[in-house]
């Protein structure tokens, strides 16, 4: 039995030995207060059991854990603050369970709102930057090539390995605060080459380039990505070259949902897969793929749980809307006025700079409730009735039956427009016959 | 009883209950009710199955980031498994059990076992399991 002694705790219990460095010994050991002597202990328990030997310095940090899922989450984060808590890097939040700038829009009990601002508070205490977005990338956290980081919410994680080429670990609530309070995670996975390599090749020749340069198509090979490869890293090949970032976003987001996907390749799109060749670090792959129009079908076809007929909201923004996303809403919208609400999800800083450039009169008069701070799927704002939600996002596509007890209907963001117009589901079929 | 399995002990402790082998990967958020314990996802093979007091095999986790936060509310209700026997996984669901137990909630046993072992093991069963990590069926 080998352990490591810290504050009376023997961590390391079998198995490999976390070797840290003096100044993580003394962190350790309450040179840093008990905060990050209490965090320490986590992140060594976590590199134990991840098979790290050592720690390796972060330079940011994005927090899923300020989202309410019970008061055991409110404890833990208050117990930092009663312990002097102070993050060590730059960090910033993921959602929270409240829209702060429109609080009568959520639903929750009278103790679950309260307890929810609790947890949003006490991380802003810990010095978290209230961004209170899932897409930190879009507002200027963005961690450069190679950069280790330890962030949370599963598809900021894909985003900043895939599309940054940072490095970091799929770490769940609590544990991604440990590491902003030491500034320190395992030096495990994904901050390792040997486990950024691809290891599967997705052959996308088969599928037509109408369809590739459609954003429509991101969510559903990001679904089927997700449910074929699990946490295998896949190198996706013939796939354009000039790919929006927002729809990396979304394959990436759909794929973390269906599959524990942390990284991912696209050939001669994203920074470390310059080609295949390079992807699979010049070894063969386990694995060949060939993605035919029958398994893009199939996967779109389960996006869905209802079909036709009469839809009850239209939900949009997961991971949160961009700028862009905003402008394509727009021209996409036209004069057209929505029958059923249309909820646009975003981060309160690009709310910020919508409103900076051109405006949001003109959505709000077409019946768009822009959410921020939050979104639909993890906290009560569609109305309690219950129906059908009609979604451009895979990752809304997953969640919305179990999260609010929804129906889904999945169609691209004109399909959306079209079908809030109309109030029923209207779809052009013609892109996936 | 009389055949045994062991895996990797992730948290060690003793527990027994009737074995639940989940028949798909599971996001515990989005997956699961942390009130009831109950699968919540519509999609999922075993939509509607309650964990609470089971063996829980689960062959491989997925999704969310927030699974962790789920098994800490299982725990902290009450209702969480009595031990989780993990496939492929990712740490974030003994990462709940690992803040558990700095908040002094009842803990459970968490074990690694490679997926194939899983399978082996016979579904709706009584089986225990042990502090060096052998489940006994």
């Amino acid at each position: 039995m080998s352990g490591i002694r810290i504050a009376g705790c023997l961590i390391a219990r079998e198995g490999n030995v976390v070797r840290l460095t003096t100044e993580e010994t003394a962190m350790a050991n309450g040179a840093a207060g008990e905060a990050a002597t209490m965090a320490m202990r986590i992140v060594v328990e976590m590199a134990r059991l991840m098979g790290a030997e050592e720690l390796i310095p972060i330079s940011s940090a994005h927090i899923d854990g300020c989202l309410y899922h019970g008061d055991g989450g409110v404890e833990f984060a208050e117990r930092l603050v009663a312990m002097n808590g102070r993050v060590s890097v730059p960090t910033t939040l993921n959602v929270g369970a409240l829209d702060l700038l429109a609080p009568q829009r959520i639903r929750s009990s009278p103790h679950d709102t309260a307890m929810a601002r609790r947890l949003m508070s006490a991380y802003v205490e810990l010095g978290c930057r209230p961004t209170w977005t899932c897409a930190p990338y879009q507002v200027g956290h963005r961690p450069g090539l190679g950069e280790h980081v330890a962030w949370g919410e599963s598809n900021a994680v894909a985003f900043a390995n895939s599309v940054l080429g940072a490095r970091t670990n799929r770490c769940g609530d609590f544990f991604d605060i440990c590491c902003a309070l030491t500034g320190r995670a395992p030096l495990a996975g994904l901050h390792l080459d040997v486990n950024r390599r691809a290891t599967v090749v997705v052959d996308t020749k088969a599928i037509s380039p109408r369809l590739k340069h459609t954003a429509v198509f991101y969510p559903v090979l990001g679904t089927w990505l997700g449910a074929t490869c699990g946490s295998e890293v896949a190198v996706i090949d013939g796939l354009p070259t000039d790919l929006p970032e927002d729809w990396l976003k979304a394959l990436g987001a759909a794929a973390s949902s269906s599959g524990a996907v942390g990284l991912f390749h696209v050939a001669g799109v994203t920074p470390e897969a310059p080609n295949v060749r390079t992807a699979l670090a010049g070894q063969a792959p386990l694995r060949n793929v060939l993605l035919t129009p029958q398994m893009v079908r199939a996967t779109r076809d389960r996006l869905s749980t209802a079909g036709s007929g009469r839809i009850d909201a239209v939900a949009v923004g997961s991971p949160h809307f961009s700028l862009q996303e905003f402008a394509e809403l727009e021209r996409l919208s036209g004069a057209r006025k929505f029958s059923v609400p249309f909820y646009v999800c975003t981060g309160r800083d690009v709310l910020e700079q919508l409103e900076s450039t051109t405006g949001t009169a003109g959505l709000r008069e077409r019946g768009v409730e822009i959410v921020v701070d939050t979104c639909v799927v993890v906290t009560p704002i569609l109305a309690s009735s219950g129906g059908v939600l009609m979604t451009c996002s895979g990752k809304f596509a997953h969640y919305t039956p179990a999260n609010t007890g929804y129906e889904v209907v999945y169609g691209s963001l004109e399909d959306c427009v079209a079908s809030a117009a109309a109030g029923r589901v209207i779809r052009d079929e013609s892109l996936w016959s | 009883m009389g055949a045994e399995l062991t895996g990797r002990v992730l948290i060690a402790g003793n527990a027994s209950g009737p074995l639940l082998r989940l028949e798909s990967p599971i996001s515990f958020w989005g997956g699961l009710d942390p009130h009831t314990g109950v699968i919540s996802d519509p999609r999922h093979p075993d939509h509607g199955r309650r964990i609470s007091g089971t063996v829980l095999a689960v062959p491989a986790t997925i999704g969310s980031s927030s699974s962790s936060a789920i098994m800490l509310e299982l725990l902290r209700n009450g209702v969480a498994p009595a031990c989780l026997l993990l496939g492929r996984h990712d740490g974030i669901l003994v990462l709940g059990v690992i803040v558990a137990r700095e908040l002094g909630y009842p803990v459970i046993p968490v074990i690694e076992m490679a997926p194939t072992a899983l399978a082996q093991l016979p579904a709706d069963q009584l089986v225990s399991v042990t502090e060096q990590g052998t489940v006994l069926y």
